[in-house]
């Protein structure tokens, strides 16, 4: 079942189209990359899921129901473009957002203690926002995030401006999360971070959906027939079988030609006299695939 | 509507708490006292000590003793005028005055010369020409046939007041109509109510504004908008901040007249009893006798509070409401730049400038044509219905008027909602009126 489901959804703001005929599902218990160039529709159709604005047409729903009837507090957003009020104390302003969430005081307090707690930083409760450093306030928008324990969480660039350090926590924090059954839509351009953390994609450009699927699948579907051979001695650069790609590190990358198999270009290595050591398949990296994908259109 | 009372609570509390609110709210006060205190401190002392004049009278008319007073103090010479110009100096005087013979009761303009030192003040001047007049004046009746209470007695005070208020009270019936101080009363109401909404538009307005600016500007609204609506967040900022507008005037309402009261008491007797000297000199010139006190507290009394109060505070909040949501539509929608924003306000605040401008001719005819307009037109009527409100005017006109404007905040509201809701997302982009009025249609 999805969390999400985005059904023909269109958005037009004055003359251009910002979301056209958006249709996919972000599977329940997934962490959902959403990812685009810059202006591919992105923002307006989070806009749409956090229902700041309304869709012209199509419909969303969220565990099954019309976004429109569901509560607010069932969604948590971090926006990529986020600020605090700078005058508040860490504690109010974190009971601020909590109860325009729907919480009541008590429940409020209790998640606040909870999450100050977890990223040790209990004293922080009387701290003025503007004393904060923009990591540490980074981490407030965060926590202001998921305090309300929603069933599904929206990042938009949720690392930039955090040091390692701190991006470790927040990304330990987001599976932990994913572990105990929130789903999760992690939106970003760094497509090593969506390798790393994302199971299924979704790729936006122009306002349309252009590419969706689990990631496994689409690297397969984008895969270009290259091998990593690490062999004892050079390999020949062009085989009947292979043609020579590229360097690794430790070995070379083949690609297979047309009309021939791995074990034909297995067989032409171990008959010329050379010993394998490893041979794997190489799978397109996301970032080949998106800048493949994004210039074609 | 819970969470539009969470936004203004917190707007409320995060402006009260801060050191420039209260900084502000408790300076002003002091100022304006301050400001009184000096205004009756130089006044009464006029920056100088009295003046020491001889007065050498050689017309034989003058009753010296009469003339002086606190500020002018009149001696009479006996010394020749040529031994006087030398030696006036030397007997401590500062002004020398001749007055040359006067045998021709007929004439009406005569000269009397001055000597002195200091270059005198036209006050000066004129206060010794008023004090010689006087004692002309009753020198000459005193030579004639007239009797000066015959005399005293031709100059008359006319009060032209209400003939249906008399009536009323003749009949033994509570006064309905209004009577001259009762109109009094109501100009000097109206004209505080229409510098009143005046301040609130342009202070607690511009406050509005900055304030969605500011959020836009630092991004806070990212965050906001996921958990409440923009509209929500609009009202909520303009309730919050209306209601700081509220607290700082009830306080300075209070705080006021107990600072003009204190510094009454506290420095009334430094001032050698000058200023206070001056207050019952006021009165006396006004007329304000006991009985005069006691009228104007009877009309105070008799003055529809009950109505006036409800109905001050709902112009009160209706206009602050309609030029807040203005404000707060034209900060969401500038860009970075605060200056553009500040000069967009000028021109929405036109209408209350001729609110202000129409208040004087309102006064002078308040049931007239011009009156019933200002009165109904929802974007001058916070500041004419108010000073209309102690001239008894129409109850239908008064209904009416609270109408329009409720239907007007409604629509302001709705208005600014939705270029509110557009603008605040909208970042490095200028806009223009052709956009705005697109925003307007938006879904959503």
């Amino acid at each position: 079942m999805s969390v999400l489901s985005i059904q023909q959804v269109e958005k037009q703001y004055a003359g251009h189209k910002a979301v056209n005929n958006v249709s996919f599902e972000v599977p329940q218990g997934s962490i959902f990359g959403l990812l685009g160039p810059n202006g591919a529709g992105k923002t307006s159709l989070i806009r749409i899921i956090t229902r700041i604005t309304a869709a012209d047409r199509g419909q969303v729903l969220l565990n099954g129901r019309d976004i429109s009837t569901t509560k607010i507090r069932e969604v948590g957003y971090l926006p990529e473009e986020r600020g605090l009020y700078k005058k508040m104390m860490v504690g109010e302003h974190l009971l601020y957002l909590a109860r325009l969430k729907g919480l009541s005081k008590q429940e409020s307090l209790e998640s606040i203690k909870y999450w100050l707690d977890k990223f040790d930083i209990k004293g922080w409760w009387s701290k003025k926002i503007e004393e904060l450093s923009k990591g540490m306030q980074q981490k407030v928008q965060f926590i202001a995030t998921v305090l309300h324990n929603p069933s599904l969480i929206i990042l938009d660039e949720p690392f930039t401006g955090l040091d390692p350090v701190n991006t470790n926590l927040i990304k330990d924090e987001i599976h932990r999360l994913n572990e105990a059954g929130t789903s999760i839509i992690f939106s970003t351009h760094r497509m090593e971070q969506v390798e790393e953390i994302c199971k299924d994609i979704v790729l936006i450009e122009q306002g349309q959906v252009i590419l969706t699927g689990k990631v496994s699948e689409v690297k397969q579907q984008f895969k270009d027939n290259i091998f990593k051979v690490t062999t004892t001695s050079k390999l020949d650069d062009q085989g009947s079988a292979y043609e020579m790609a590229g360097l690794d590190e430790d070995g070379y990358l083949v690609k297979i030609q047309d009309g021939y198999s791995s074990n034909d270009v297995l067989k032409e290595i171990i008959s010329s006299g050379n010993e394998i050591k490893e041979y794997k398949e190489v799978l397109p990296s996301l970032n080949d695939i998106f800048i493949k994908l994004v210039n074609k259109a | 509507m819970n969470k539009i009372w969470l936004i203004a609570g917190r707007e409320y509390i995060t402006r009260v708490r801060k050191k420039t609110f209260i900084v502000a709210t408790l300076l002003t006060p002091i100022g304006f006292g301050l400001l009184m205190f000096l205004g009756t401190y130089f006044a009464a002392k006029g920056g100088e000590a009295a003046k020491n004049i001889v007065v050498k009278d050689d017309s034989g008319v003058l009753d010296v003793s009469e003339m002086t007073d606190k500020l002018m103090v009149y001696t009479p010479s006996t010394e020749p005028l040529d031994q006087l110009k030398t030696t006036y100096m030397e007997q401590d005087k500062d002004i020398l005055v001749y007055v040359p013979k006067f045998e021709d009761f007929s004439i009406k303009d005569y000269e009397v010369r001055y000597y002195t030192e200091d270059k005198l003040s036209i006050k000066t001047i004129t206060d010794i020409e008023k004090a010689l007049a006087r004692q002309f004046r009753d020198h000459k009746i005193e030579n004639s046939d007239i009797n000066i209470d015959i005399y005293n007695s031709f100059s008359t005070d006319i009060t032209l007041e209400n003939g249906e208020k008399l009536d009323q009270i003749a009949a033994g019936e509570e006064p309905k109509s209004s009577g001259k101080t009762a109109i009094l009363i109501g100009t000097v109401l109206a004209g505080l109510m229409g510098g009143m909404m005046y301040f609130v538009i342009f202070i607690y307005g511009g406050m509005v504004m900055r304030s969605v600016m500011e959020e836009k500007i630092n991004r806070v609204v990212e965050i906001m908008v996921s958990s409440v609506k923009p509209v929500q967040l609009m009202l909520g900022k303009i309730l919050g901040v209306g209601g700081v507008g509220l607290t700082q005037l009830a306080i300075w309402l209070v705080l006021i007249p107990l600072i003009i009261l204190g510094i009454g008491t506290i420095f009334g007797g430094e001032l050698d009893g000058g200023s206070m000297d001056q207050f019952k000199e006021a009165a006396a010139a006004a007329d304000m006798s006991q009985s005069k006190i006691q009228e104007i507290f009877s009309e105070l009394g008799s003055i529809n509070w009950g109505m006036i109060i409800p109905v001050f505070i709902i112009f009160f909040f209706g206009g602050y409401f309609i030029y807040a949501s203005m404000f707060a539509a034209v900060g969401s929608s500038v860009s970075d730049d605060q200056g553009e924003a500040q000069q967009l306000m000028l021109p929405l605040g036109i209408p209350v400038f001729i609110g202000f401008m129409m208040l004087q001719g309102v006064l002078t005819n308040p049931n007239g044509n011009m009156a019933v307009f200002g009165s109904l037109f929802p974007l001058i009527s916070p500041i004419i219905m108010p000073a209309r409100l102690a001239f008894d005017p129409p109850m239908w006109q008064v209904i009416l008027s609270i109408v329009i404007l409720i239907a007007t905040c409604i629509f302001f509201a709705w208005i600014a909602g939705r270029i509110y809701r557009v603008g605040i997302l909208l970042y490095g982009k200028k806009v223009n009126f052709k956009e705005i009025w697109k925003w307007l249609f938006y879904k959503g």
